[in-house]
């Protein structure tokens, strides 16, 4: 696929922000996509990947400006153009899928109408008649129907996965040259993905499109990028063919980044990335990822390093990729074996519940059981129930039907009609950090909340609870006398599982909770849970999407679809013998970088 | 709530300004012109008022001696004689506190009420939301000054009343601020929780809701505190606030504005006064409310 003149050249880009010192976003980022190629546009949170999607359109957020370089599109130089030229080639020559399809979308307008204005205002076709032809070519392609009824449909009456579906029409509706794609599956459940991962492809090799395809999550540009180049920091940290970047990664982020994405064989142990990205006016002279990095000597510290060619193909940006080209064979550790679990009572068995949000019901004939010290995987798609599920026995849903018992009592429907200790022995950790501390207390009186109001003691020894909580997560004792905003992503989930852990739970309820988070910090996160799961003796009722996340972590696994359990048993039993057609089918569709690798040979 | 909307915000910097909240807020206020000129403004007409009474050359409420009324400036009155021949100046330094004060406690018991109001509403959803707002826009509806006007008639002038028809007028527009700012932080996480762990409710929206929603209150406090100003300096001028011959700024304007023409002063010193605090304080409260929007965006991008 590498053969011809490159549709999209990227020479030398830098964006800095427009006012006060102007640091620089990105810098030095150059890159080549030929025509048909995928390329994986990889980072963490901050690492700049938008920021080069934007530019590659000629455009920046508010507040950034491009102050030097060259973005070249079959040829032609679209920076050097005057602004209103370059807006006007935008959804032409080249066009933009953003992460939230309804934000692209105009929820006031029919998709017909949307769909005929983006051929309009960019002067496509001749007629109406061809223009209309077109949309439904178009529509065709993406795999949407194409009567006029569904034309005459307004944004909200598609589904999250035919609204992107409807964005990629747009997009592709000018037969651009170059497209950029901004994480456009993130919101869209596996199956989901899978099928417009798999619609991108093929439109972008059978129209010879240069894609770039920005995402944080590896594994699934691995199943759909020939090249891909990694950023830490505004720099370009490594470019190179998929299979290679994976397999034998020269820069040390690259491989601790492949370490970091989970797997369904659950072979390896997941391992986070110590300490935080460098923001841009905080970077370190010499190399960015010189204080995260095992691999650092003096020499690192002085000058950062270039990008350099190593292999056809492969750039790397790291003064001792030679040192880390030799590791290769020491590849990853073994996954710690988890804790095996004898058959005993149920801690929280869940019988016949039904439950409903207003007119809506959600859960049907649920039954489930958590024994002591074990986890137990709740997975399922958005919107299957899992979470409601979660809610209902953590006593944040109070209106169901049917029996919920811990350690072999009835379990009153809603926190406020259960006894304090009940309150106290099962705890709940929330999807999102940013949500579930309150923004005007420190962490101190956030983790020492639960101690004041299940524990009759003093000040004192609620600091040393307090303390002791934060030790467990792994947090410093620096963070105390901060607030939420001061921490990372990763820092505030550590905070909410410690406020949960200090009131001395029998049961922790993990709702989503890494699902907020970088994949490096997710893999730490997953490592804590662990940890407290081996040594502080709790059940833990784990809920997720994320199949690839649960073989490290969970001995029994539940499976959800449509509010209804469809599949229970051992977790090795589920994922290797999946007995449920649902389930799978969410093993072929997970996105998975072992698949992915070994498809590519 | 528009008078909040209209306010363009200042770019924070939340990692060059961490730190305490409350600090954060007042410091990214008090970095803005506005703010400065809006405090200066206002702690001059502040100050006139409560220090002024103790400068007045002349007894505020009895005439100078061989003056008439009506008398043009001159070296003993500097600003003249009013309508039954009192010194202007020392019955303008003299008749500032009313004004301040019961614009003061009824904002006060207006804001304290509303914002009870609005929290239950907010949290309760429901039933017992929709009686309350539904009666507080019954409250709304009547125009402020008319239904002080009916109170004062029926139980005739007395101070006291005057604070309670002002506060609960303020009360329905506290209640809206407050139940609109609280309806987004009471489905926040961390609320549910502090639910969850059985946190009573009092404690729920005393220390999870309400630091939460204290930027808009401020706001809505500077706001309602100009209004509220000019409403009581409007009721004593209808002769409902302080009576004669005692010295209020309202008052003074009522008495003398039938000289205007010979002798300004004692109708033009109040007026000024009562102008220049409505816009120092409003100031101040466009100046907190920037800074809070700029501090929520500076938080929330980062998220």
């Amino acid at each position: 696929m590498s053969d011809g003149a490159p549709a999209l050249e990227v020479v030398d880009l830098r964006v800095e922000v427009d006012y006060g010192a102007r640091e620089d976003i990105v810098d030095e980022i150059s890159l080549q996509v030929v025509a048909g190629e995928v390329l994986g546009l990889v980072g963490e949170s901050g690492s700049g990947k938008t920021t080069v999607g934007l530019a590659i359109l000629g455009h920046t957020r508010r507040g950034a400006r491009i102050a030097r370089g060259e973005v070249r599109i079959e040829g032609r130089d679209i920076l050097a153009l005057p602004p209103l030229e370059r807006q006007r080639l935008r959804g032409r020559l080249v066009s933009y899928v953003p992460q939230d399809p309804a934000s692209a979308l105009s929820p006031a307008m029919r998709i017909g109408r949307q769909l005929e204005e983006a051929l309009t205002e960019h002067g496509f076709g001749a007629s109406d008649a061809e223009r209309q032809a077109r949309i439904v070519e178009v529509l065709g392609e993406v795999l949407l129907p194409t009567d006029a009824t569904f034309l005459r449909r307004y944004p909200h009456q598609l589904s999250g996965g035919q609204q992107q579906r409807v964005a990629l029409a747009m997009a592709f509706a000018n037969r651009p040259r170059v497209i950029v794609l901004d994480e456009p599956t993130t919101g869209l459940d596996v199956t989901t993905q899978a099928h417009v991962l798999e619609t991108v492809r093929e439109l972008c090799a059978a129209h010879g499109v240069a894609a770039v395809y920005v995402s944080h999550d590896l594994a699934v540009v691995a199943t759909l990028a020939s090249r891909v180049a990694v950023m830490y920091s505004g720099r370009l940290a490594e470019v190179g063919p998929t299979g290679t970047l994976f397999r034998l990664a020269a820069h040390p982020y690259t491989r601790r980044l492949v370490e970091a994405i989970p797997e369904l064989s659950g072979k390896h142990a997941l391992v986070g990335i110590p300490g935080t990205a460098p923001r841009p006016g905080h970077r370190p002279t010499g190399c960015f990822f010189a204080p995260r990095c095992p691999y650092m000597e003096m020499s690192c510290t002085v000058a950062p390093p270039e990008l350099e060619t190593i292999a056809a193909e492969h750039e790397v940006r790291c003064f001792r990729y030679a040192d880390v080209l030799r590791d290769a064979v020491a590849a990853r550790p073994m996954a710690t074996p988890r804790a095996e679990i004898e058959v005993e009572d149920a801690l929280v068995s869940v019988l016949g519940v039904d439950a409903s949000y207003g007119a809506r019901q959600v859960l049907y004939d649920v039954e489930l059981v958590i024994r002591p010290r074990e986890c137990l995987a709740l997975v399922g798609e958005s919107g299957s129930g899992k979470t409601t599920l979660a809610r209902c026995i953590a006593g944040l849903h109070a209106t169901y039907t049917g029996a919920i018992a811990y350690q072999g009592r009835p379990l009153l429907a809603g926190s406020r009609a259960r006894d304090a200790d009940t309150r106290r022995e099962i705890q709940y950790v929330f999807q999102s950090p940013y949500n579930s501390l309150n923004p005007r207390k420190t962490i101190r009186q956030i983790v020492g909340q639960p101690v004041r109001v299940f524990f009759d003691v003093g000040g004192a020894d609620v600091r040393g609870r307090v303390t002791e909580a934060l030790e467990r997560v792994q947090l410093s004792r620096t963070v105390l006398d901060r607030y939420p905003h001061q921490l990372s992503g990763g820092e505030r989930q550590r905070a909410a599982i410690a406020r949960a852990l200090i009131a001395e739970p029998q049961l922790l309820v993990c709702d989503e909770v890494t699902s907020a988070l970088d994949v490096s910090v997710q893999a730490a996160i997953i490592d804590v849970l662990a940890e407290l799961q081996r040594e502080l003796d709790i059940g833990l009722l784990f809920v997720t999407h994320n199949l690839a996340l649960i073989r490290t972590l969970s001995q029994e696994v539940a499976v959800m679809s449509q509010g209804r359990i469809v599949e229970r048993g051992l977790v090795d039993d589920v994922l290797d013998n999946p007995s449920a057609e649902y389930t799978r089918k969410l093993l072929s569709d997970t996105p998975s970088l072992e698949a992915a690798l070994a498809a590519s040979g | 709530m528009s008078e909040i909307a209209v306010a363009e915000p200042v770019a924070v910097d939340l990692e060059a300004r961490p730190g305490r909240p409350w600090r954060l807020l007042f410091s990214t206020a008090w970095a803005q012109h506005r703010t400065k000129i809006g405090l200066g403004i206002t702690l001059l007409i502040v100050g006139v008022a409560f220090i002024g009474p103790f400068l007045a050359p002349y007894e505020p409420d009895q005439g100078v001696e061989g003056q008439f009324p009506f008398a043009p400036p001159s070296s003993e009155t500097w600003f003249g004689t009013d309508d039954l021949g009192r010194d202007v100046l020392s019955r303008f330094l003299a008749g500032g506190v009313s004004v301040l004060v019961l614009a003061g406690l009824s904002t006060a018991f207006g804001i304290v009420l509303g914002v009870a109001v609005g929290l239950t509403a907010a949290y309760s959803r429901g039933t017992l939301d929709d009686l309350l707002m539904r009666s507080m826009d019954v409250l709304l509806s009547l125009p402020q000054i008319v239904f002080a006007l009916v109170l004062a008639a029926t139980v005739g002038p007395e101070l006291w009343l005057l604070v309670l028809a002002v506060g609960v007028t303020t009360m329905p527009r506290a209640a809206r601020v407050t139940r609109g700012a609280a309806v987004e932080v009471v489905e926040k996480d961390y609320v549910r929780a502090a639910e969850a762990i059985g946190l009573p409710r009092r404690r729920i929206l005393f220390s999870e809701v309400l630091p939460n929603i204290s930027s808009p209150l401020i706001v809505e406090t500077t706001l309602r505190l100009t209004f509220n100003v000019a409403v009581v300096a409007g009721l004593s001028f209808l002769g409902f606030g302080l009576q004669p011959p005692a010295a209020d700024w309202g008052l003074m304007i009522n008495e003398n504005r039938n000289g205007l023409t010979i002798q300004p002063w004692p109708v033009v010193l109040p007026v000024l006064a009562i102008a220049l605090l409505t816009i120092g304080t409003s100031l101040i409260g466009d100046g907190i409310s920037r800074a809070a929007i700029g501090i929520e965006r500076g938080r929330s991008g980062r998220g």
